[in-house]
């Protein structure tokens, strides 16, 4: 029998074949950044300070959308189908499957990422990332921070029917109004103080500083990332109280 | 506290979801190497016994023990240990068969070749294919694989033939009955008559949160006693139904009588009542 760690690789592993094993999701999950950036990149083009503004707001959408939507798809699927009860009940320990579904997730952020940063150089004239610090360490947070929401909006789903409005109806007005395809200085201010107190607005702050010169290193977004950390708890709490691993009956 | 002779035991077993009372004290006792049958209709309290020994719930009173393990505290070993296969639970739909059963036997200690458990359970030709394309039959079998991957000592049966048609059935049994040959352990749960009878060493019909009756499938079936039923249609074609200790003399008279009288005695027949008689009168709403 494997180490913990040797099982959590296992089922990583796993995680990772049965994704390209469905290669429709895996394309059009990869595709999605991509359709935003040319259709954006073509509208703005030739605005340089748009440009700016689009590439990190894209990239803070695929850190939420491989995490925060595809943990809290997945897991509404896994509970409601009796996967999570049946690994439940095997001697497979709970922390080691719940990381294998973590970092499956966080694999195809890195993906969405480097697909986001190597459009932006190639198409969009951004260079290699000025501040790969700030890059990563927002990364890292906005990934934990959404991964964690992700899990805590799962409870919240009745059924796995309703996993696709729920979700939309809390991704899509985010990703509106925290400036992932626009300015948000362009913004009202009641709905950019909104913006700004939910975390990918201050997730796109920060990868604006490690994506875009000039706009700063890591000590001008630590606001941004303090916003990131109490979203990050209120996930932690929230994740663990009323995690389910039975489906949630009516 | 629980002998080594001794799989499970429960006792005065409680389960309340709010101010229902779904398991009312609970007494039993599986012997290793037994199949054990939880018989009774939905909502009797079936399922929440066996997800309390599963570790799934917790108990609000009485005393359990799975394996020399309290299920409460889901240690790690215990798990190690049993194969559950739940009502229903899914699986990921594009895993194939001897994939998935290769990954979980990677959790146990000593597990069962994959190949074996494939054969075992009647998935060969099915062993490259992909969860999603499996029958409904097919996936209940794969349930059964994946509970058996581990080589547990004890095996959790809940309502495990449920939707098969006739022959699938006999051949789950039959798979079933191999366990015992292999010496597990079973606690089947059914409400299924003929399952419990044609598996079960021994059986508790449950209703209402309480076992109504225990005993094997022919102690319950005749009643603690060694009653007959003797039924046949009279002259007038009309049936007739007689319970006796004694049959022996009892069709002597009747055929006696009839023969005197010149007339056939029709549809004849000497049965002892049956394990869905027993279960009809006790589970019958008063």
């Amino acid at each position: 029998m494997p180490s913990t760690v040797g099982l959590l690789w296992r089922q990583y592993r796993l995680e990772r074949h049965l994704f390209w094993r469905n290669p429709s999701a895996a394309f059009f999950n990869f595709l999605l950044p991509l359709i935003f950036l040319a259709l954006f990149g073509a509208i703005v083009y030739h605005h340089q300070s748009e440009l700016d503004v689009i590439v990190p707001g894209i990239a803070g959408m695929s850190v939420m959308s491989t995490t925060f939507t595809a943990l809290a798809y997945n897991l509404t699927f896994l509970r409601e189908q009796g996967v999570l009860k049946r690994i439940r009940g095997t001697p497979l320990p709970s922390g080691v499957y719940l990381g294998g579904l973590a970092l499956n997730a966080v694999t195809n952020t890195a993906i969405q990422i480097a697909i986001v940063v190597g459009a932006g150089r190639l198409i969009f004239n951004l260079g290699w990332p000025p501040q790969p610090i700030t890059l990563v360490v927002f990364v890292l947070a906005g990934v934990a921070s959404f991964a964690l929401l992700g899990v805590a909006l799962s409870h919240a789903i009745p059924n796995f029917e309703s996993a696709p409005a729920v979700i939309n109806g809390v991704f899509v007005p985010v990703i509106l109004v925290s400036g992932v395809f626009f300015d948000v200085k362009h913004v009202p201010g009641f709905l950019r103080d909104i913006a700004q107190a939910l975390p990918l607005e201050p997730l796109i702050n920060g990868l604006t500083g490690g994506l875009v010169a000039a706009r700063g290193d890591l000590s001008h977004h630590l606001t941004a990332l303090a916003v990131i950390g109490v979203w990050g708890l209120v996930g932690v709490v929230l994740a663990i109280r009323g995690f389910s691993w039975e489906a949630h009956r009516n | 506290m629980a002998s080594t002779e001794t799989a499970i035991e429960v006792s005065d077993l409680r389960k309340s979801y709010g101010d229902l009372e779904a398991v009312r004290g609970i007494e039993f006792r599986v012997q290793r190497g037994e199949i054990y049958g939880l018989l009774g209709p939905n909502g009797a309290g079936k399922t929440s016994t066996v997800e309390i020994l599963e570790g799934y719930r917790q108990r609000t009173s009485g005393t359990v023990s799975v394996l020399g393990f309290d299920p409460n505290q889901r240690p790690r070993e215990l798990r190690a240990r049993v194969g559950i296969v739940l009502q229903s639970s899914g699986i990921y739909s594009h895993v194939k068969v001897a994939e998935v059963l290769a990954h979980f036997a990677q959790f146990y200690p000593h597990p069962r070749d994959v190949d074996e458990v494939i054969q075992l359970t009647g998935l060969a030709e099915k062993r490259d294919e992909r969860a999603r394309h499996l029958s409904g039959g097919q996936r209940r079998r794969l349930d059964l694989a994946l509970a058996l991957i581990g080589d547990p000592e004890l095996i959790f049966l809940d309502e495990p033939t449920t939707g098969f048609d006739p022959a699938a059935r006999r051949s789950a049994w039959q798979t079933i009955r191999s366990l015992r040959d292999l010496g597990k352990t079973v606690l089947l749960t059914t409400h299924y008559l003929d399952e419990a009878q044609e598996l079960a060493d021994r059986v508790a019909i449950i209703k209402g949160g309480r076992i109504l009756a225990e005993g094997s499938p022919a102690e319950l079936g005749v009643g603690g006693g060694s009653r007959y039923r003797v039924a046949y249609a009279n002259g007038d074609g009309e049936a007739v139904a007689v319970e006796t200790d004694d049959p022996t003399t009892l069709l002597h008279e009747l055929t006696g009588a009839a023969l005197a009288r010149g007339e056939e005695l029709r549809s004849l027949s000497v049965t002892r009542p049956s394990l869905e008689d027993v279960y009809l009168e006790l589970t019958a709403d008063a």
